[in-house]
């Protein structure tokens, strides 16, 4: 057993965590950071962070995650980072030469009271920062929030670029949340199929989806451009996609820009994307073409086709709240029921969507905000599950308790195609649905007796 | 595989390499990198000066990590029995769980807690009024699901800032506890200037807390501990399939698939054999002068450092038996690997590599590279220091820095009652005179043909001018660096932890890396970096059908 230790017996921790369902904010700035094309997000901390975010980015995407670092030593901790910052922007830009710094706090920076918008002021009136060259910054303290809260402060650190120059682009803001590269890139195709114009950051499809062909792009050419970011302060309105990671920088945009904005569920699964596509319509002022109806009518076809395999299975869920609030929706939708449901991510308003969405379930639904992973391996030992989906880390209960499981969320770092084949959308949910029947009916081909074994399923 | 080694002429100076690297840096960082790039002129005993083990240059993208990492994710992380419980907000425990490949083996006793991840995932409240009470609850409660024989306490950057005293936190729940081992590591991330720091931190406190804790004797002949072994892949797997076979005890590994017990007895071995010099060589040294077991380095990457090796350990037992023993059993091991490398040789002789890599990992895999016939063009370590390059014996002229001197260094005399030197001065003379080398290593220049680069710290954008003017066959250094070389269409194989596959010590494991990198270098898939149509760009004057 390699989770061997974990007991049945449920005992109420108020101190010690074990197997996170969460990580911490500055890896969530780097993700977004790196969705801005010619940007080189910066950790300002000691140099373990950075390395520890970049590794375990590069591990879930397979591809080169570059990321500077302020390596604060123990003088700078005490006199606090701008000399290293300073440092820092000043050697970035002769070596490397990015478009636009992002750059983050951790732990260290935080504690001892570093404030990067006044460094940034500072490089700036130091003529550090080259003319037509940007910094962002955003405050990411790991001992707050989660990963989640990371990501959607750098997004919302990009949002503070845009400006109004109270002419209309004509365009709509997406802002996607944190989705694999081919999700972005699939909600782009579902925007261009509908005809609307739109600004979406960050965009990480072309950064951490990239080609190999002898040739090196420190800065490929995928990422949301500064011009573009520039111009979000022009755009007709805003569609964020998950309150968690989203709702954050539509709010800047909408008091500072004053564009208007709409948070909706990240879109995953028929309903959600029926919502999102349903939006994006009446924003646009636009009809929906018949291709996106042909493709909403496949799922639909494939859900009623499998629906005998899927009907009052039981899952548990683990990963980031915009995530499983779409998830849940979805798999309920399709007579599943998801029992067991942890974010490591803080947030009661994720419960209370959670019981609201489970709420006609046959069975008692148990789920948790801050929570953990070995509360959620107790909960699949007192009621077990027909599923799992989640991150890799849930392959060591699916091996214990042997049962099947879909990888689905951050990190992944033992399988692939996340990077590649999206799961937003209609095209996206057939292929969950697709990669869910998959691994019930791989369970049920290997378990049923001979005598019951089928060819035709 | 029918691809046969292609011989590409790759011209270039050495001198040209370090100045096309230096060239892009503001002045002020081309002094300081010109110091760490180092063109080998080692002759004889001379081995030329190199920087090492100093700060990295903010903004420049290094390969290291932090203090942490070398404490709780190097050394501690590979012991299985112990709870390894990190006091800090969530990232730093997640980040190191089960991310470096350490293999692991539950054993007889059942206890293994290499799976899990703890953590008291600190919040700002604990920021600000301490964390000191939320450690002590979250080893209680750690203590009340587990009952885990020993808990170790890491400290991540905050907690050094706001003042959390987790020694003594520890040592009340240590006696609280009464059968639990309860002790903290001070190894906040921003101490030193690489993991390297975390190393020494880690070696005193297990020195200090753990060795000599069990005096029951240990069964066996000839008992070793293997330093600086950490099981990744499965290498210390393999070693141990070695010394079983030899008749070798081994007490403890540091510490790959290591216990509590394993260190707490460490001082009933009689000799240390130190591989990684870099991370563990603290311990040896406290060994020999707390207790009297001498130490030898030793190195089982390369098959025919590893016979070296285990001749060297007979040879300091001394015993003819033993001798013998090994010798059948380097004579059973070896033709299966010769047959390996005289395969591959066909398609790897002449090749050249690149290695940037650990403290001592650059110089072991050498032996590798060396048995398959390939070169190594230039080579350095992330957080080695300067007897990691030019040999131990530069290391009394070492000069303590700021960033060094945070460092605690023990003072260790010799234990009243349980100091046994193991060999006597005259044995000890005997050994030296027969050409024994105690407490001995040269380094990775002299190993290193004339001409070579030796970079200390090499960096993001070094890296890929080297391959771009050296033209490596094949790079080695770790996942960060992985994908970045692979885009330029060289392979890249990760020696921190392998990607996948190992072992890659002892007998077995050189024929896995023979296969690997034979693997690697004569894959197909960097064939098909253009299209046809890329190649050939220009239309054609007719069309397909005529």
């Amino acid at each position: 057993m390699l989770l061997r230790h974990t007991p049945k017996e449920i005992t109420e921790r108020s101190a010690l965590m074990i197997n996170p369902a969460k990580t911490c904010q500055p890896i969530g700035a780097m993700y977004a950071a790196l969705g801005i094309h010619g940007c080189l997000p910066h950790s300002h901390g000691s140099q373990g962070c950075c390395a520890y975010h970049r590794s375990t980015l590069t591990r879930h995407y397979k591809e080169p995650v570059s990321a500077a670092t302020s390596s604060f030593t123990e003088g700078s901790s005490v006199f606090g980072g701008q000399a290293n910052m300073l440092q820092a922007i000043e050697n970035i830009f002769a070596v490397y030469n990015p478009v636009i710094i992002a750059a983050h706090t951790t732990c260290l920076s935080e504690t001892i009271g570093d404030d990067l918008k006044q460094i940034r002021k500072k490089a700036i009136t130091e003529g550090k920062i080259p003319e037509g060259k940007y910094m962002i910054s955003a405050s990411t303290p790991s001992y707050v929030g989660s990963h989640v809260t990371g990501f959607s402060t750098m997004v919302k650190s990009m949002a503070g670029l845009a400006e109004t120059t109270g002419k209309k682009n004509g365009k709509v803001n997406i802002i996607p949340g944190w989705v694999e590269p081919s999700d972005m890139e699939e909600i782009k195709r579902l925007t261009t199929m509908i005809g609307v114009k739109t600004i979406m950051f960050p965009d990480t499809s072309g950064v951490l989806n990239g080609p190999l062909s002898g040739e090196y792009k420190m800065f490929p050419d995928g990422g949301t451009t500064v011009a573009e970011l520039i111009s979000a302060g022009d755009s007709i309105g805003t569609l964020a996609l998950g309150e968690w990671c989203s709702a954050a920088a539509a709010h800047e945009l909408d008091t500072k820009n004053k564009v208007p904005c709409q948070v909706l569920d990240m879109p995953f699964g028929l309903k959600a994307t029926d919502r999102f596509i349903d939006a994006l319509r009446i924003i646009a002022g636009v009809s929906v073409p018949d291709e996106l109806s042909l493709e909403r009518g496949q799922l639909v076809d494939m859900i009623s086709d499998m629906h005998q395999y899927l009907y009052h299975k039981k899952v548990a869920l683990v990963g980031d709240p915009d995530q499983l609030i779409a998830m849940t929706e979805f798999l309920v939708s399709m007579d599943m029921c998801p029992i067991h449901i942890v974010t490591g991510t803080p947030g009661k308003e994720f419960e209370r969507r959670i019981l609201e969405i489970t709420k006609d379930m046959p069975f008692a639904v148990n789920v948790r905000a801050k929570g953990d992973m070995f509360l959620l391996h107790q909960w699949i030992k007192n009621e077990p599950v027909d599923l799992i989906i989640g991150n890799t880390y849930c392959k060591y209960i699916a091996r214990d308790e042997d049962i099947p499981l879909v990888r689905w969320g951050f990190p992944i770092l033992d399988r692939q195609g996340h990077q590649y084949f999206p799961t937003v959308g209609y095209k996206g949910a057939l292929r969950l649905l697709e990669k869910i029947l998959g691994v019930i009916q791989d369970r049920k081909d290997r378990d049923d007796p001979e005598s019951k074994f089928e060819l035709v399923l | 595989m029918a691809t046969t080694t292609k011989k590409k002429i790759v011209q270039w100076d050495p001198a040209h390499v370090k100045a096309e690297l230096l060239a892009k840096y503001p002045s002020k960082v081309a002094r300081k990198r010109s110091k760490q790039i180092m063109i080998n002129e080692a002759q004889g005993n001379e081995t030329p000066e190199i920087t090492a083990n100093v700060r990295t240059t903010p903004g420049i993208i290094t390969m290291r990590g932090c203090t942490y990492a070398g404490c709780k994710g190097v050394i501690m992380g590979p012991t299985r029995d112990i709870v390894n419980l990190v006091h800090g907000p969530i990232g730093c425990s997640f980040y190191a769980w089960l991310t470096r490949r350490n293999q692991t083996d539950a054993g007889l006793d059942g206890e293994n807690y290499m799976n899990y991840c703890f953590s008291t995932d600190m919040q700002d409240s604990d920021i600000i009024f301490g964390g000191e009470k939320k450690l002590a609850a979250a080893i209680q409660e750690a203590y009340d699901l587990f009952h885990p024989r020993s808990i170790a306490v890491f400290a991540t950057c905050p907690v050094g800032l706001i003042g959390d005293d987790i020694h003594t936190v520890t040592k009340r729940m240590k006696e609280k506890f009464g059968d639990c081992n309860v002790y903290a590591f001070s190894c906040e991330g921003y101490k030193g200037v690489s993991q390297s720091a975390g190393h020494h931190i880690a070696n005193n406190q297990v020195f200090k807390h753990i060795v000599g804790e069990n005096d029951a004797e240990k069964p066996g002949k000839y008992k070793i501990n293997l330093l600086g072994e950490y099981n990744i892949g499965g290498d210390g797997f393999e070693i141990d399939r070695i010394f079983k076979k030899c008749g070798i005890t081994n007490i403890a590994t540091f510490s790959g698939n290591s216990t509590y017990d394993q260190f707490a007895s460490a001082h009933k071995a009689d000799l240390n054999a130190v591989m990684c010099h870099r991370s563990i060589n603290y311990v040896a040294d406290m060994l020999e002068t707390k207790f009297g077991i001498p130490w030898i380095k030793v190195n089982f990457i390369g098959a025919d450092a590893t016979a070296k090796s285990l001749r060297k350990i007979a040879q300091y037992f001394g015993d003819q038996e033993f001798i013998d023993r090994v010798e059948e059993v380097i004579t059973e091991e070896m033709p299966k690997v010769l047959a390996a490398r005289t395969d591959v040789r066909t398609r790897t002789e002449g090749k050249t590599a690149m290695m940037f890599v650990g403290g001592s990992r650059a110089h072991h895999y050498k032996e590798l590279f060396n048995e398959m016939g390939m070169r190594v063009i230039s080579a350095g370590y992330e957080f080695g220091h300067r007897d990691d390059y030019e040999g131990r014996q530069v290391i009394p002229d070492l000069k303590v820095d700021a960033d060094s001197r945070n460092i605690e260094e023990l003072e260790v005399e010799a234990d009243a009652n349980r100091f046994n030197p193991r060999k006597s001065a005259e044995e000890i003379k005997a050994l030296e005179n027969a050409g024994y080398k105690f407490k001995h290593y040269d380094g990775l220049a002299p190993d290193m043909e004339n001409g070579t680069l030796i970079i200390d710290d090499l960096n993001q954008y070094e890296a890929e001018k080297l391959v771009e003017l050296m033209k490596p066959d094949i790079f080695c250094a770790g996942i960060k660096e992985k994908y970045s070389i692979q885009k330029l269409g060289v392979p890249m194989k990760q020696l921190h932890s392998y990607d996948s596959g190992g072992p890659y010590a002892g007998f077995e494991g050189a024929i896995n890396f023979y296969q690997e990198i034979d693997r690697l270098v004569n894959s197909k898939v960097w064939s098909y970096m253009k299209a046809p149509w890329q190649d050939n760009p220009q239309l054609s004057a007719t069309y397909g059908w005529e």
